[in-house]
């Protein structure tokens, strides 16, 4: 982590509520005292479509993307997105991958199939690799909306940022609407991620 | 109040506007300008307006501004090409109020038709120019915006891409000041620009360009930072993030104020280090000034003009190597598509069957050029649909029976349809024009418009009839349907197809991601009827899936992402979709 600015690769599909776990996710840093800042793109319909959002954190941050090959964090909220973004990966960097399968529509007509063996491809590049049913996990926390803030649960683990910030920065987004089930998958992402 | 905060730019624009007293802010939408306005309406004190289009969105500025209130206008990079006529303007008038316009800009065309480099304008309307790096700065510059605007009684271009709007950073929030109050007064030679009097404004305008150079020179908006000095770097924006990332050490000087250039303190620069670079996204803009001055720089030769920079493709430049991403595994893609039950899919599958030349246009009917449907024939730019059909028709051979269609949105039809469908009224050209009525401008996250009865502001509002409106101008045919009634698109493009005059087809269904439209149940597939036949994958929804297995695969719905539009149902002509599951 040179000039100690972590980067943390946030990808999956449209819909799964990525910009709104990066959001938590930089609140909480910035909770912690770190310079962050992140990008993404939006604007063209993504719905159903590959969506990334970029976190960097550290002293002091320069470029608000992460340098091509310069992630030391994959955050992959769906299975084959893991693959599309592992080039973005630092060379034994740390894949967190949610078990979850979206079937692109060149996928589900027929027309192209979905990779198989994912796990291993990561393993032969990522440093460590950590697969969590997030899906389930947030079935069972209450709601299948969760799966975001449960992935972030399984993403704490590797972060230095106090669980009570996290707990208020989560209380403080979600005190509307679904709290306790997003308090819950929380807990249970950071569970799994110890786990594994 | 909490004080620091993490702000996108584009937030932080908004926050700037306020903290500096704007009263009057008026836009239109386009990413990635989008949420400043989004954001000021929170602020107390401040009217915002959508504006039917960018130049009239201007407008409304420079009049606030002459009146004498702090006025922003907030538009995307080809906003600007619209709103050029007044902006070209405005700069002999000079301003009541500080007057900035925000020209949001798109390197690597995330969403946009073209990626031009909207920092020409500043030199070519003769009106300073600020680029921000942050999210900060974004705040920051805009505050100094309105200082200059007033100051030097022109005018200011605040300059951003898509990474400073849409980047989140950290902000130092201040309180709001309230600006000395000033008044509409009245002077028909500042402000009425007849050859006469604008020959003398013009004369200002070169003075106080000479004015804002010597300005620029000592401004803090301009930075040196001394570091190993056998290496130089000017730059700006986003860039100056890149080189700082890229180049730690290296001497910087970094500009924040990029039109008019502070040559003196440019060249002493220049004198001190050993190699000049510049860094700059797209064109050669600040190179081709500072090579002008006579200095030795490299800039494009080594740094990319199309696209992106980053910090590897800057750091690959000044290694004198270029940089190359490494390839992503071949994978099924994910291309952004139209939403389930987008009322667009069934209008453009039943226009397929016409074989008409479609000219297309702007929002996200465009998506239907992708495979499957593949639909539409042209896109320009906001608009541009009417006009580019006429000109098709006429080009035509006269005995050709093709028809010649526009497709359009509804606010896009606002924006600037209107005048194209006075065109063909009025020299009779015989198209036919669809405006997709989906009630709301879409693609840009959905904003309201004339034709929706609200406000930016949230306030009811006439709902523009766009029939009545039609028929105003003087067409004769026009036609209103369902999109998800086939078979009544189908009639309605035949009958407005063959009329030989100008007609309209105008779609009417809600967008039903934005819109929260009704939704009905997913249509269940008869697995004995279907033969696994492939018409209705031809309508490129996401909701219908085939079943795994080699050969003929027949349907199935995915009931997660139906929204019971029942448009499938009514293409499969083997009767195999209806019920439910």
């Amino acid at each position: 982590m040179e000039r100690s600015v972590t980067n943390i690769r946030l990808a999956g599909v449209g819909g799964q509520g990525i910009i709104v776990a990066s959001e938590v996710l930089c609140e909480a840093l910035l909770g912690s005292r770190f310079d962050v800042k992140k990008s993404e793109v939006h604007g063209m319909a993504q719905r159903g479509g590959t969506v990334n959002s970029d976190v960097r954190f550290g002293e002091r941050v320069y470029s608000p993307t992460i340098p091509h090959g310069d992630a030391h964090i994959l955050l992959a909220f769906e299975q084959m997105e893991s693959l599309r973004y592992l080039p973005s990966l630092k060379a034994g960097g740390t894949v967190i991958v949610n078990r979850q399968r979206i079937l692109p529509g060149a996928v589900s007509s027929g027309k192209a199939v979905y990779p198989g063996g994912i796990e291993e491809t990561l393993r032969a590049r990522a440093g460590r690799v950590i697969c969590i049913d997030a899906l389930s996990l947030a079935r069972e926390a209450g709601s299948i909306r969760s799966v975001n803030v449960c992935l972030l649960g399984a993403l704490s683990a590797m972060l230095p940022i106090e669980e009570e910030l996290w707990q208020s920065v989560i209380t403080q987004r979600f005190k509307n609407k679904g709290l306790e089930a997003n308090l819950k998958a929380f807990q249970m992402g950071y569970q799994a991620a110890r786990k594994d | 109040m909490k004080t620091t905060v993490l702000l996108s730019g584009n937030q932080a624009i908004a926050r700037g506007a306020y903290e500096s007293g704007v009263r009057v802010a008026a836009g239109y939408p386009g990413t990635p300008s989008t949420e400043v306005l989004e954001n000021i309406i929170n602020y107390q004190g401040v009217y915002a307006e959508w504006s039917p289009n960018e130049k009239v969105a201007l407008e409304v500025a420079i009049g606030a501004s002459l009146g004498g209130a702090r006025a922003l206008a907030t538009m995307k990079h080809v906003g600007v090409n619209v709103a050029a006529d007044p902006l070209l303007t405005v700069a002999y008038t000079g301003v009541g109020g500080g007057l900035v316009l925000l020209s949001a800009d798109d390197p690597g065309m995330h969403s946009s038709q073209n990626e031009q480099d909207n920092r020409h304008y500043a030199r070519f309307a003769k009106i300073p120019m600020l680029e921000p790096s942050d999210s900060q700065e974004a705040k920051d510059f805009t505050i100094r915006a309105f200082e200059i605007s007033e100051t030097f009684d022109t005018p200011v271009l605040l300059r951003t891409t898509t990474r400073v709007n849409h980047g989140k950073s950290v902000v130092q929030l201040s309180l709001p000041k309230t600006p000395q109050p000033r008044k509409f007064e009245r002077n028909l030679q500042k402000n009425v620009m007849i050859p006469a009097y604008g020959m003398k404004r013009h004369v200002v305008v070169e003075e106080r360009t000479a004015r804002l150079k010597e300005f620029a020179e000592t401004t803090d908006l301009n930075s040196v930072e001394w570091g190993d000095r056998a290496v130089g770097v000017i730059t700006s924006g986003i860039s100056y993030e890149y080189v700082k990332e890229a180049l730690p050490d290296a001497s910087i000087l970094k500009l924040g104020i990029t039109w008019p250039l502070p040559e003196g303190l440019i060249q002493n620069f220049a004198k001190k280090v050993e190699k000049l670079y510049v860094v700059e996204e797209l064109d050669p803009f600040l190179e081709d000034q500072i090579k002008a001055m006579g200095i030795d720089v490299t800039g494009k030769e080594r740094f990319p003009i199309i696209g992106e920079l980053n910090p590897k493709i800057v750091a690959a430049g000044f290694k004198g190597e270029s940089f190359t991403a490494p390839v992503p595994p071949e994978l099924p893609a994910r291309p952004p598509v139209l939403c389930p039950g987008c009322p667009h899919r069934g209008f453009f599958y039943t226009l397929n069957k016409l074989k008409a030349v479609v000219t297309g246009d702007i929002g996200c009917y465009t998506l239907s050029v992708l495979p499957p449907l593949e639909a539409i024939d042209t896109c320009v730019c906001m608009g541009a649909s009417i006009g580019n059909a006429m000109g098709m028709k006429r080009a035509m051979p006269e005995d050709s029976d093709r028809p010649v269609v526009a497709v359009l949105g509804d606010s896009t039809f606002i924006h600037s349809g209107i005048t194209g469908l006075i065109d063909a009224v009025y020299n009779n050209t015989p198209v036919t024009i669809c405006i997709l009525d989906n009630s709301i401008t879409a693609m840009t996250g959905g904003q309201d418009n004339p034709s929706t009865g609200k406000t930016l502001m949230g306030e009811d509002a006439p709902a523009l009839n766009l029939a009545a409106l039609c028929r105003a101008v003087g067409v004769q045919d026009v036609l209103t349907v369902d999109p998800y009634n086939l078979d009544a698109t189908e009639k309605a493009l035949r009958y407005a197809t063959g009329t030989g005059k100008p007609s309209v087809v105008i779609t009417s269904r809600p967008c039903l991601l934005i819109k929260k439209a009704k939704r009905s149940a997913a249509p269940a597939v008869d697995k004995e009827k279907c033969t696994g036949c492939g018409l209705c994958l031809k309508l490129g929804c996401p909701a219908i899936e085939t079943e795994e297995g080699e050969g003929r695969r027949k349907a199935r719905i995915n009931p997660d992402l139906c929204t019971g539009c029942n448009v499938c149902t009514q293409v499969c002509r083997l009767g195999a979709f209806g019920g439910t599951e």
